[in-house]
């Protein structure tokens, strides 16, 4: 006898599908795209229940079509906040209650908000944030910089950093699979780089938009969706955790290294659904190696093929997709064999260079260059790259920037 | 989990920082190896049923009638501890009380040593807490007590434990019973 099939459909009509299908195996048509528009794509097909909208530079377009998608029916609530801080307060609401969450932001938007990056990760909600970067300094700017990432990296919040609006695309979806694993079950701030990737257009890959992630199962959350009903939250409200006193020291410690011993479990989930936490590039045998992520890893990579083709330097980029957790032991393997480690940022601070030497010290000697570094808006042009390395290298500079 | 407590609080003891990660579906961790889930059934009765003061602190999951399945697991963990000779301490749910618990009849996750302390509990078995408050409680247990914890998980299990066992619902558990029930007749109880 021929086994039935049972086929579920979610609010909007879409076929459920796992996410292996979705992210592995349903055929893809090629569209030509934003990062913003690529954002409505993924959230359209990924049951989300629930989005919280501010505007805010370079952000504001995938707010906004997060909301085409709540009018079209396939979110299921859809709101302004006051501010970025309302945003973020709002969404968790949403998640308290066993939503399925998503909201995005941008540069001060994302400092303003700050303070609930940490209640998220404290409670446990697995909420999503594109977080497309931009600068946060005085004068104010809106251009690309990336700085804002190193004031995240501590939150206890898992952080992917996507190359492509192609990666941002599976990485959305994959995002919430992720975090909502009963023993991950932390919020996830998919990172881009603003404007380079959520204004620019490229050729994606996308899977019919008929089918969709299965909802979110709050029953299987590792706190009770209805822990919080008490604002500020009901373990708040214990006078052994709340005192000071030892036992309350001892709660707080326990439960901050809970929340990152969450982080760490979610490794093998996203190494699953990534293809793995780090992506190499270049020329296997090469002694020079850029250690990247983002859209830095983009310039490395088109740099690394000026170097192996042009300049017969040989060269390889290891590109980092998660910063958190971090791939410690897979950077490990992967440097072994270099002679240099350049750390190509936009932001002018090195963030990345200070996570690389740290994941690094004590494993491997090789010299860690934090360079070339631009930030404030710069671009950093693959031949700009190459002059640096080729100068660092003492060869002639025959491409001029 | 790499050694039986109490492990100290600087640096505060956390197995996934051991490089210790929850067992894959259909094996249990027992301290830090992987191993199959019958060997781990076996120690954690042992472990139950030879150490001082065995208790039970079943969680909200199988205190309330949620389901069909939390009414069946609550009765077998009345067995368990008739099999066990263990006392039960529940964990009703998670809000402070007022003025304040007795934590020698109940445990929170938020101070689960002043549970252990109060009764010289040097064995326990964790069943139906919400997993977040089961880390944090068996964290503090590892790092104040030298109670040795047993986690039975509903989902992917918990690596602070020095016994997990994942993914177990009734047909799991009746098989612990089991177990427990012939390490009981081996040991000459």
């Amino acid at each position: 006898m021929q086994k039935t099939e049972q086929v579920q459909y979610n609010r909007a009509g879409q076929r459920v599908v796992s996410p292996e299908y979705m992210l592995f195996e349903a055929p893809r048509t090629k569209h030509f795209m934003t990062g913003s528009e690529v954002v409505k794509e993924a959230v359209k097909r990924s049951s989300v229940d629930a989005s919280v909208s501010y505007p805010i530079t370079p952000q504001s377009e995938a707010a906004h079509m997060i909301g085409e998608l709540w009018v079209e029916g396939y979110v299921g609530v859809y709101f302004r906040g006051e501010s970025e801080f309302g945003v973020m307060s709002e969404i968790a609401g949403c998640a308290m209650a066993g939503a399925r969450t998503i909201t995005t932001t941008s540069g001060p938007g994302t400092l303003r908000a700050m303070e609930n990056f940490p209640m998220w990760a404290g409670s446990r909600l697995p909420i999503q944030l594109v977080l497309m970067a931009r600068g946060i300094n005085s004068p104010l700017s809106i251009q690309p910089d990336n700085l804002e990432v190193s004031f995240l990296l501590d939150t206890g919040c898992m952080i992917w950093h996507a190359e492509t609006a192609q990666e941002l695309f599976d990485m959305i979806i994959a995002g919430f699979v992720v975090a909502e694993q009963p023993d991950v079950h932390v919020p996830i701030v998919t990172v881009v780089d603003g404007f380079f990737i959520s204004h620019t257009r490229e050729a994606v890959m996308l899977p019919p938009d008929d089918i969709a992630l299965p909802p979110y199962n709050p029953y299987k959350a590792p706190m009770p969706p209805i822990d919080m009903e008490m604002s500020p939250g009901r373990f708040l409200r214990d006078p052994y955790v709340m005192k000071s006193n030892y036992i309350s020291y001892a709660t707080h410690a326990s439960w901050q290294f809970e929340v990152r011993a969450a982080i760490e479990r979610s490794r093998p989930y996203a190494k699953h659904l990534l293809r793995g936490l780090i992506e190499e590039f270049g020329d296997p045998e090469g002694d020079l190696v850029f250690v990247a992520s983002g859209t830095a890893a983009a310039q490395a990579k088109e740099a690394t093929q000026i170097l192996i083709h042009e300049e017969g330097v040989k060269a390889r980029v290891v590109r980092l997709k998660t910063l958190r957790p971090f791939p410690t032991q897979e950077l490990i393997q992967a440097v072994q064999g270099a002679k240099y480690i350049f750390v190509p940022e936009f932001n002018v601070v090195g963030w990345l260079e200070r996570e690389v030497r740290r994941a690094l010290y004590g494993h491997v000697d090789i010299p860690v260059i934090g360079s070339p570094r631009v930030a404030g808006g710069m671009t950093m042009p693959p031949e700009f790259i190459v002059k640096e390395i080729l100068q660092f290298l003492g060869k002639e500079v025959k491409h001029v920037v | 989990m790499a050694k039986l407590g109490p492990s100290g609080y600087s640096p505060y003891p956390v197995a996934v920082y051991e490089n210790l990660l929850n067992p894959p579906p259909g094996k249990a961790v027992m301290f830090n190896e992987i191993v199959d889930e019958e060997v781990a059934m076996r120690e954690a009765a042992k472990a139950m049923l030879t150490r001082d003061n065995p208790t039970i602190f079943p969680g909200p999951q199988v205190l309330y009638a949620w389901n069909d399945e939390a009414k069946e697991k609550a009765r077998l963990v009345r067995k368990m501890a008739e099999v066990l000779g263990a006392k039960i301490i529940p964990m009703y749910d998670y809000r402070p009380k007022y003025p304040k618990i007795d934590p020698e009849k109940e445990i929170n996750p938020n101070h689960p040593n002043l549970t252990i302390w109060h009764n010289n509990i040097k064995a326990c078995i964790f069943i139906g807490v919400h997993c977040h408050y089961a880390n944090v409680a068996l964290k503090i247990i590892r790092a104040e007590t030298d109670c040795f914890t047993i986690a039975m998980c509903g989902m992917a299990g918990h690596e602070d434990a020095m016994i997990t066992l994942r993914d177990q619902h009734t047909e799991e558990i009746e098989k612990f019973i089991r177990i427990a029930e012939e390490v009981k007749r081996d040991l000459g109880k």
